[in-house]
């Protein structure tokens, strides 16, 4: 194992160790040439390793060889049999299976003769293997060559070499397999992470494609949203896009998404990089979300950094770490824009894909947040992930009359119907609303804007009603003077029958009298007896 | 402890306490080991007659102590007293240098 002073070459090689006894019960041995017993232990604790503990558990055992250049004097042949003799005794004291050196650098810079101390490592490497020990072996680098006497790293099985690189002020821990005899290696640098865990690798190029597609469906945590959104809201395991100029209320919707996700009991990871957690906590309690009590359930974890606090990789590597150990089924980040301040562009969105990927191939929901600075496009992001991404939400600010609104639509949504309208988004204490915006002759309104054409419409809508009443008391107006100009017709007609039917009535009474008349005057002639009418006709005949 | 009890034997004074103490780590009776043992006696009958007192300590009988001296190399002779400590690798082949490296020099001319 080779690396330059500071690179963890000491942490990896006491983690070997500690694991190797705790986890495959294989007592180890640590032979330091550069600390005490008392200093590595002491130095080591803070990573949570008893390094007393185990000593006295007899599965660990540390030899402190000191080597002073001043008190020794050399004349003529030796060897390294002391060594020898010291390590075989360390080893058979507590049957190690695994053995640290760290580092033979002190060998030779205690002792001259550089031809005796070559072939003697190499007979130690070959005595190690055949004691069946696993050796750790730490280096120096050197320049040109992995180590600084050009001899460990080719008697060695595997060579791993560590780095540690600073880039624009930022440092990163990197971790590669030179060579490692036997076995098809990955040969490409891995960033690693040294915390209160111990060290943590993350590979960085081995994800593939893979990732499971789920048909299960998320609210996003605003009822309308997800109405756009098919009516169902996204689908899990899917990654969500927010991007839309500063102050138009990413992280205000970034916050429902978490609020709705822990409402349905399942856990959500907010890495912030902008507002610390009691911020965030404060200013979304003024939107009616109430954070607080899904932290203190433990529904809701927030990781609030700076971006520039670490590396990338190592964002990405304590991002793997937190979603290892908290097992959330939503992540957001807010924003990843930030990202671009800790590496190059190109970095950052290679990052970017590979934390989607990891979250994706878990099946857990990512929701980035993407800041667009003045003057880009909308329809892009800096990071160029678009193509990443499942679902993209815009939210932009509409200017118009003085004023600005916030307007947000789906540009993009993989594998669901979703709305092609803009909707006003609204910040109410009650949260965030979505309501349509007045699409006219005028193009799109929003605001007072909206609220003012609301507005005539209604006025306009008032004269309108008014216009009906008037026309309807017209029509009932009209229908009274029809039906009095009937009464007074129909009044008219009763006279004209009344008079009718009395001359009718005369002229039968007149008639009557006529016959009476005719029959009085045939008595008179003496005709018949029986005035009947038929002998009436006889009598014409 | 065998080597160390025989290594009494060949101590050349035994009155104790001697000026010098010189106790020389082996391992086995490798032809390094035995030479040294003859060049450290020789140069002692020589410089320091009837003024030290040499312990052999064989490393392969007690790898224990190999911790004390912090010995990494063998042959080593360590000279005890007269303080500070001081090491000495390899088959004392090279006499001048053992000198030296005994600070056997400076005491000589001293004495001189």
């Amino acid at each position: 194992m080779c690396g330059s002073a500071g690179c963890g070459k000491t942490l990896l090689g006491v983690e070997f160790l500690v694991r190797g006894a705790t986890l495959f019960d294989e007592p180890g041995v640590f032979i330091a040439f550069e600390e005490t017993a008392e200093e590595l232990a002491q130095n080591v604790r803070s990573l949570g390793f008893d390094l007393e503990g185990l000593i006295e558990q007899k599965k660990l055992a540390v030899d402190y060889i000191h080597i002073e250049r001043n008190e020794i004097e050399e004349t003529g042949e030796y060897d390294l049999e002391g060594l020898f003799i010291r390590l075989g005794y360390a080893i058979d004291s507590i049957g190690a299976k695994r053995i640290v050196l760290d580092s033979l650098e002190t060998l030779f810079a205690g002792l001259s003769n550089v031809a005796i101390l070559r072939s003697e490592l190499r007979r130690l490497f070959r005595w190690l293997k055949e004691k069946g020990v696993t050796a750790i072996i730490t280096a120096e680098r050197g320049s040109g060559t992995f180590t600084r006497h050009g001899l460990e790293e080719y008697v060695s099985d595997c060579v791993l070499l560590l780095d540690h690189r600073v880039d624009g002020q930022i440092s990163t821990r990197r971790l590669r397999i030179v060579k490692y005899r036997g076995s098809s290696h990955g040969t490409n640098e891995f960033p690693f992470l040294i915390d209160e865990g111990g060290i943590s690798v993350f590979p960085i190029t081995s994800l593939q494609l893979q990732h499971e597609a789920s048909t299960e469906r998320v609210s996003i945590g605003v009822p309308a949203l997800d109405a756009m959104l098919g009516g169902e809201g996204v689908f899990r395991g899917s990654s969500v896009l927010l991007s839309g100029t500063a102050g138009v209320g990413k992280t205000s919707l970034a916050c429902h998404a978490a609020d709705a996700c822990c409402r349905r009991g399942e856990r959500c990871l907010y890495i912030a990089f902008e507002e610390s957690e009691a911020q965030l906590l404060r200013n979304m309690r003024s939107i009616g979300l109430n954070l607080e009590l899904w932290v203190k359930k433990g529904l809701l974890r927030f990781h609030a950094a700076r971006p520039t606090m670490n590396g990338l990789e190592m964002h990405l590597a304590s991002i793997h770490k937190l979603v290892e150990e908290f097992q959330p089924s939503l992540v957001i980040v807010d924003p990843i824009t930030n990202f671009i301040s800790s590496g190059t562009v190109s970095e950052a969105s290679s990052m970017m894909m590979r934390l989607v990927d990891y979250l994706k191939a878990r099946q857990i929901t990512t929701l980035l947040t993407n800041l667009n600075r003045n003057g880009g496009a909308l329809e892009q992001t800096e990071l160029d992930i678009s193509s990443l991404i499942d679902t993209w939400l815009l939210l932009r600010d509409i200017e118009l009359n003085g004023e600005r609104n916030r307007g947000l639509y789906i540009l993009k949504s993989r594998g669901m119907s979703h709305s092609n309208q803009i909707r006003e988004f609204l910040l109410t204490d009650q949260g965030i609303l979505l309501t349509d915006v007045y699409l006219g002759p005028d193009g799109v309104l929003t605001g007072s804007a909206r609220l003012a054409q609301e507005a005539k419409e209604m006025a306009t809508a008032a004269q309108r009603n008014q216009e009906i009443e008037r026309k309807r008391g017209e029509l009932s107006r009209r229908q009274q003077a029809l039906e009095a100009q009937i009464a007074v017709l129909q009044l008219q007609f009763q006279t004209d029958k009344e008079e009718m039917e009395r001359d009718i009535t005369t002229e039968q009474v007149y008639l009557k009298k006529l016959e009476q008349s005719r029959q009085e005057m045939a008595f008179s002639r003496k005709a018949e007896s029986n005035g009947s009418p038929g002998s009436q006709k006889k009598v014409r005949k | 402890m065998n080597r160390e009890s025989a290594s009494n034997g060949h101590s050349i004074q035994t009155e104790t306490p001697k000026q010098w103490q010189l106790r020389l780590y082996v391992a086995g009776q490798t032809p390094k080991s035995v030479a040294a043992f003859a060049n450290l006696k020789r140069i002692c009958e020589e410089y320091l007659a009837g003024e030290f007192e040499i312990e052999v300590v064989d490393l392969i009988a007690n790898p224990r102590l190999a911790k004390d001296d912090q010995i990494v190399a063998i042959p080593t002779l360590v000279r005890k007293l007269p303080e500070p400590i001081r090491k000495i690798i390899g088959d004392l082949s090279d006499t001048e240098r053992t000198l030296v490296g005994l600070q056997l020099r400076s005491g000589l001319k001293m004495k001189e």
